[in-house]
C-alpha cells in the first residue's frame, strides 16, 4: 500500500518531519551558554541535540526518498526559506524563559502521541525512527511539564510570564493538527500519522498540567498557519541566516 | 573451499573480528565496551575479508557515534581486517535493557549509578526513580539535574555522603 504515493509526496512529508525538528533544536542551541541555571542551560542544549539527531535521521531518509544525491547536510543547510516546511510554533523566537518552556511543551505534547503512532507506519524507516525519537520526547514533556507547574504556580511574576507566554503561543498550536492533501494522501496510504486525531490527547496534557500550575487555558482565537507551505515568520530568515553561515560562507564543508 | 568449509571459516573470522570491536570502549564512559552497552548489534564477515559492523546510537542525537565508528574500524584493522565498514541501524531502538550484568557493575565501580528499572516500566509524568548511591550505597538521595554531562546521564546527589553522582538514565 505503500507505494500508492509518489516519492515526491513522501519525500515532502519527511521533509516537514526533519524541519520541525532541525529549527526547533536550533532555537533551543541559541540558549547555550545563556539559560538561567547551568542545569537548565544542560537540559535545554540535551534537548536540542535529540532534536537535532532525530532531524539528521529525518534528512538522510528523505535525501534517499528523494534520490537526486542530496544528503542530510544539503537539506538542512542549502535551501532557501520557502523550501523550509516546519511549523510556525518552531520558529519562534525564545522569548524570555517560560515563552521557550511554553513552546517546548506544546511540541511535546504533540509529539510524543504522534511518535507514539507513527510507531506503526507501513513506512519501516519512518517507524524505526519514531521508536527511538518517542522514547526522547517522552522526557522531554517530563521536562517541560515540570517547569510549567513550577513557573505557573511559582512567583506572582513567574506565573504572570507563563500565562502571557500561553497566549502568545496559543495561535500557533493550532497548525500542528492540520492536515492537508499531502499528509491527507500519506494517511490514505498507511504511511502518515493522522495529526487531526490527535488533538484531544493534546488538550488531555495540556489541561492536566495548566491546571496544576494554577494557569488558565487560553481561549481559542486567532490561529496563525502557512509554515507547511513555506509561508514563515519574518522570524525564519534571521534563523536561516545563523543556521547556514558555515556552509554558505564555505560551501561544502564537512567536519 | 567447499561450502562447508567457507561458511566455517567465516564463522571463526567473525568470532574473531567481534572481539576485536567488542573491546572498543564508549568514548564518553571509558569503562564500559560496546558490547556492555549493547551498541554493538551485530558483526558479519563474508569469507573475502570483507567485514560489516552493526552499531546503534543510544540516543538520535548521541555525538560519540562517528568516534565509535573511528575506533572499531582502527580496532578491525589492528586485528587484520583491513576491509571493514560500519553501518548504523535504528531498529529495534537501543534500550538500557541491553546494559550487560557486568557493564552494570562497571558502571557502578566507576561512579555512575546504573538504570534502576526496565525500560518496559513505563514511569509516571511526574515518577522519580529511586537512585542508590553509587558511592555508599545510600538510597537517601535526590535528583539534582535531569539532564547531565551526556544524553545518557542525569545528575544526582547522595545525602548520606554528600556526594554527587551521574545517573544512567532508564530508556
Amino acid at each position: 500500500m505503500s507505494d500508492t504515493v509518489t516519492a515526491e509526496a513522501r519525500f515532502q512529508y519527511v521533509l516537514r518531519l526533519a524541519d520541525d525538528q532541525l529549527i526547533l533544536g536550533q532555537r533551543l542551541g541559541e540558549w547555550c551558554g545563556h539559560a538561567p541555571t547551568l542545569e537548565e542551560d544542560l537540559a535545554l542544549a540535551n534537548i536540542g541535540l535529540d532534536l537535532l539527531g532525530q532531524a539528521r535521521s529525518l534528512f538522510t531518509y528523505a535525501g534517499e526518498v528523494e534520490g537526486k544525491g542530496r544528503g542530510e547536510d544539503d537539506l538542512a543547510f542549502l535551501r532557501q526559506e520557502r523550501e523550509y516546511c516546519n511549523a510556525l510554533l518552531v520558529e519562534q523566537p525564545n522569548g524570555d524563559f517560560a515563552v521557550t518552556i511554553v513552546r517546548q511543551f506544546f511540541h511535546a505534547a504533540f509529539m510524543v502521541p504522534f511518535w507514539s503512532h507513527m510507531t506503526a507506519s507501513g513506512d519501516e524507516t519512518l517507524a524505526a525512527i519514531a521508536a527511538k525519537s518517542l522514547k526522547e520526547v517522552e522526557y522531554h514533556l517530563r521536562h517541560c511539564s515540570e517547569w510549567i507547574i513550577r513557573l505557573g504556580d511559582g512567583t506572582a511574576e513567574s506565573h504572570a510570564r507563563t500565562q502571557a507566554a500561553l497566549d502568545e503561543l496559543w495561535g500557533y498550536a493550532g497548525e500542528l493538527f492540520e492536515m492537508d492533501e499531502l499528509a491527507t494522501a500519506m494517511l490514505d496510504a498507511g504511511i502518515a500519522v493522522d495529526a487531526a486525531a490527535l488533538k484531544p490527547a493534546w488538550d488531555a496534557t495540556v489541561d492536566a498540567v495548566l491546571s496544576r500550575a494554577t494557569l488558565k487555558r487560553p481561549e481559542d482565537g486567532w490561529a496563525q498557519s502557512g509554515g507547511r507551505q513555506g509561508l514563515h515568520s519574518e522570524h525564519m530568515g534571521h534563523i536561516l541566516s545563523e543556521l547556514q553561515y558555515m556552509q554558505r560562507a564555505y560551501p561544502g564543508l564537512e567536519w | 573451499m567447499s561450502q562447508t568449509a567457507a561458511t566455517r571459516a567465516a564463522t571463526s573470522e567473525t568470532a574473531k573480528a567481534w572481539a576485536a570491536a567488542a573491546c572498543v570502549c564508549d568514548p564518553e564512559i571509558p569503562v564500559l565496551t560496546l558490547e556492555d552497552l549493547g551498541v554493538l548489534r551485530d558483526v558479519r564477515t563474508d569469507g573475502d575479508g570483507r567485514t560489516v559492523v552493526t552499531i546503534t546510537p543510544t540516543y538520535s542525537g548521541c555525538p560519540a557515534m562517528l568516534m565509535m565508528e573511528v575506533e572499531i574500524l582502527k580496532a578491525l584493522r589492528e586485528a587484520g581486517f583491513e576491509d571493514a565498514t560500519v553501518e548504523t541501524v535504528l531498529s529495534p531502538a537501543w534500550t538500557t535493557d541491553w546494559l550487560s550484568d557486568a557493564g552494570r557493575e562497571k558502571l557502578r565501580a566507576y561512579g555512575i549509578a546504573p538504570p534502576v528499572r526496565a525500560s518496559t516500566s513505563r514511569q509516571a509524568l511526574f515518577g522519580r526513580d529511586a537512585v542508590d548511591c553509587p558511592q555508599c550505597g545510600s538510597s537517601d538521595t535526590e535528583r539534582v539535574s535531569e539532564f547531565g554531562s551526556t544524553a545518557c546521564k542525569a545528575l544526582y546527589r547522595c545525602r548520606a555522603c554528600a556526594e554527587p553522582f551521574d545517573y544512567f538514565k532508564c530508556l
